[in-house]
């Protein structure tokens, strides 16, 4: 196979408030919070209570089906809140961070020189375990069993999201001791999907011990799932591991110093970001001293995340546990006159039903509105346009409404998750909840049959 | 915008629950909905989407066929006067102002038919309103004669929205396409409106005026399916001003139909195409074996220009606006080239074989509505057989 694959379905929106290449300092954050329910497939059981002290690395939680999985801290600091939804179900774990950050010490290693093992256990024990992914699912891996391979994708495609290279800057050194120690964890082989389009960072170019394949195309070429599936598609029975780079970095650091440091680069992007910058924080930081005076007036939307698969949260909320971006863009609640005759110069479509088509250029500012209801499947062909997967994705989502389990493994569901769909969503002319509908079928098919 | 705002916020109460008129509800989000967007903001998945809506959709499609619309009417007053022998004497917009008395009335009985049946189902069922009908309330008309009787028009209107699309569950979960089940409803229930000589052509005659001498109404098709030859020029056909249903005639018009269609994306230019190309097969083939007919019609029909008949009867209009309707055709990108070609082809075969169809692009079309199901039974299928070999030769 050739190492450069062009991507051909997908499309790039062009969106304003791409952040700036430049790390912007803010006080940081004191309260951090741990939400179990971003680490999917995990039955979260509570190992601290309200008041106790935590150290970075300290476990929070463990999963009750996999006890040897634990979720740790990623701070320092008091655990001051545990905030309970419906039927006493966990959201999340607040932790008031220390001005200085005290390490619980797993001790350095050489991954190299390490069994098996021995690298699970101290990815384990330190709380880096969750970070790595299953496919299928995309759910956090199964420390009992070995992958067919692990892929990282090293560029993300999706609007205004962040420049992948411009945060690993610098850490080749950790970058490379995380791919040493996930090269311990599978028989065959890591993989790097790089963006042809770009001059990727020697962070990535000059790794040893990987396979790195270039991808050219738009979005959703950056998708790890879409590189899963030109280079080594899932089969009924097999798993994939994917972890982001940043993640990698994480690991890295544990073997290089010894502990669970859960430091990020995050962007703050969107429109309606005064100044969209670039951030050091760590993972589930609160993402107020963020946006203190650097958010325009007027309603807004928050997003832990990108546009396209974030979640929404409140403008003191927190980053969630796999984000790396922050998003504020205009919410679109606003009732529109005869919108659906209008010229539409301001609404980005892939048809040419909207005269936006007259700029192909135009970066637009769009808000978080619907622009229509919600409709049976009408239109077809509109979704496979910007899906680059041998899926029908119609087909599959309507196998998964009607819960066949037998159509939907045939149809492929093994070998995508949420985040493939997403630009299906977007595209829909029929206002379907593709994302949704898609984890639907996800857990009915982990329920019925296990992982 | 105020006023109509004001306008809804005022009724509303009426609709809610508790309200007088509480099972009307989906009448008044029916209207609410038609003046404002509403403005729901995404709340689950991404946070942004396209700008396209089915309105959006189904009011470019009409955007479409108002230039065959408007030549249609045109035509009709055209070929009136045409057949009285008057067109030297009447100007361009007394034959327009002719066409539009006679075709403006069976749009609005299809429209307000469909819409009434349509809102009807919603209040019973208490769904929200589909903008399906939108569409097809705009073919109806189009793809009827001219001198058809109104009640004709609502009852083959109202056999098409209950039976065609509403006990299958409305809008999207159709098998055949709506518009043309009325037509085909029409076809075989009243025959004598809908084929021959007699009804493409009004021939309402004013105190001192006559039918021309010499005068005919057939169609092309129907020339060719009984005598075999026609003296309606290619050109003619082309640009429109021959006799046939009022929206069918024009390949003109058509075609800048078709362009906004496949420019904004919105019409399947693979189907307009495998269509065309299917059509050209069976022409192709048919001048081919032209000679070994026995019988001197199906000779001369069989030696048409294989070209001339993308331009004859309702080819064009059927495979641009008909055959396209993405909820009956196949909705696979392969099948979509085979319903397509299958299309255009069985549209030729019918027509130039059975000439008690002279038009053969309606059943042509109803026929691949049915089988199109099953073309992407076995296109899906094929995709799942090469996931099932990748695994068994990973295993093996």
């Amino acid at each position: 196979m050739s190492d450069l694959i062009k991507i051909k379905r997908g499309v790039d929106i062009k969106l304003v408030g791409q952040a700036e290449q430049i790390y912007a300092t803010v006080d940081q954050a004191d309260s951090y919070a741990v939400k179990p329910e971003d680490y999917q497939g995990v039955k979260a059981k509570l190992l601290v209570k309200e008041g106790d002290e935590v150290k970075a690395g300290s476990p929070i939680l463990f999963d009750k089906n996999k006890e040897s999985v634990k979720i740790c801290s990623p701070v320092s600091g008091e655990i001051t809140e545990i905030v309970r939804g419906e039927k006493r179900r966990l959201v999340a774990i607040r932790i008031l961070a220390d001005k200085e950050t005290k390490f619980v010490d797993f001790g350095k290693a050489d991954p190299g020189s390490l069994d098996t093992a021995a690298v699970k256990d101290k990815l384990l024990s330190s709380g880096c375990w969750p970070l790595i992914k299953q496919r299928p699912y995309n759910i956090v891996a199964n420390p009992e069993r070995s992958p067919k391979s692990i892929f990282i994708s090293c560029f993300d495609t999706s609007p205004i999201s962040p420049d992948m290279d411009f945060v690993v800057h610098g850490m080749d050194k950790e970058f490379q001791t995380g791919i040493d120690a996930l090269g311990k964890l599978t028989e065959g082989k890591v993989y790097l999907g790089v963006d042809a389009r770009t001059n990727p960072s020697n962070v990535f170019t000059s790794c040893k011990g990987v396979e790195i394949k270039k991808f050219h195309g738009p979005h959703p070429a950056g998708n790890v799932g879409v590189q899963i599936h030109n280079i080594d598609p899932i089969n009924k029975g097999e798993y994939v591991w994917t972890l982001s780079p940043q993640d990698v970095i994480i690991i890295g650091r544990l073997f290089l110093e010894g502990k669970y440091d859960a430091q990020i680069n995050i962007a703050v992007a969107g429109s309606e970001v005064k100044k969209p910058r670039y951030y050091k924080t760590r993972i589930g930081a609160s993402v107020k001293n963020f946006l203190a005076d650097n958010v325009s007036d007027g309603k807004v939307r928050y997003i832990s995340g990108g546009v396209l698969t974030g979640t929404r949260i409140n403008s003191d909320g927190y980053l969630g546990s796999f984000d790396r971006q922050i998003t504020v863009i205009p919410e679109g609640d606003e009732e529109e006159f005869f919108g659906w005759i209008s010229p539409g110069l301001n609404k980005f479509s892939i048809s040419r039903a909207m005269f936006s088509w007259m700029m192909p250029n135009k970066k637009y500012a769009l808000d978080s509105g619907m622009h229509g209801e919600e409709r049976a499947f009408v239109v077809t062909g509109e979704y496979e346009k910007v899906f680059p997967f041998d899926i029908f994705p119609v087909q599959l989502l309507k196998a998964i409404m009607v819960k066949d389990l037998e159509a939907m493994e045939n149809l492929g569901l093994y070998e995508v998750v949420e985040e493939d769909f997403a630009l299906c969503e977007v595209v829909c002319t029929s206002k379907i909840p593709v994302q949704e509908t898609v984890r639907e079928g996800l857990d009915l098919m982990l329920n019925e049959l296990g992982d | 915008m105020k006023l109509f705002k004001n306008l809804l916020a005022s009724v509303k109460p009426h609709f809610e629950e508790g309200g007088k008129l509480e099972k009307l509800y989906p009448v008044y989000d029916g209207f609410a909905t038609f003046l404002f967007v509403p403005g729901h903001s995404a709340h689950s998945g991404a946070h942004i989407r396209d700008g396209i809506d089915l309105k959006r959709t189904m009011i470019t499609v009409v955007m479409a066929l108002v230039p065959a619309l408007l030549f249609g009417m045109w035509n009709a007053g055209y070929q009136h006067y045409l057949a009285l022998g008057l067109n030297e004497t009447v100007t361009f917009w007394e034959q327009v102002g002719f066409g539009a008395m006679k075709v403006l009335p069976l749009v609005i009985v299809s429209y307000s038919v469909g819409l009434g049946i349509e809102f009807a189902f919603c209040v019973i069922k208490k769904h929200q309103i589909n903008e399906g009908f939108l569409v097809s309330g705009m073919l109806i008309p189009l793809i009827m004669p001219v001198d058809i009787p109104l009640w004709m028009v609502a009852l083959s209107t109202a056999f098409a929205v209950v039976i065609g699309k509403e006990v299958f569950g409305g809008t999207g979960m159709n098998i055949l396409n709506p518009a043309l089940t009325a037509r085909a409803f029409a076809f075989f229930a009243y025959p004598t409106f809908m084929s021959g000589d007699k009804v493409w052509i009004n021939t309402s005659l004013n105190e001192g005026q006559a039918v021309a001498d010499g005068f005919s109404g057939a169609t092309a098709l129907g020339e060719l399916a009984t005598t075999g030859s026609t003296d309606i020029k290619p050109m003619d056909m082309f640009l429109g001003n021959i006799p046939g249903s009022i929206g069918e005639t024009s390949t003109v018009a058509i075609l800048i139909g078709a362009a906004i269609l496949i420019y904004t994306g919105i019409g399947s230019w693979k189907i307009m195409l495998s269509a065309v190309l299917g059509g050209l097969t069976m022409g192709l083939i048919f001048n081919g074996i032209a000679e070994f007919m026995i019988s001197p019609e199906q000779q001369g029909f069989m030696e048409v220009p294989y070209w001339e008949h993308l331009i004859m009867g309702g080819f064009a209009f059927g495979v641009v606006f008909m055959a396209t309707d993405p909820v009956s055709a196949s909705q696979t990108s392969k099948g979509k080239w085979i319903y397509g070609f299958l299309t255009g082809m069985l549209c030729i075969m019918i027509r130039v074989f059975n000439p008690a169809f002279p038009e053969g692009v309606m059943m042509a079309i109803l026929f691949m509505n049915v089988m199109a199901p099953l073309i992407d039974h076995y296109v899906v299928e094929g995709n799942v057989k090469k996931r099932k070999k990748r695994l068994k030769v990973k295993t093996a």
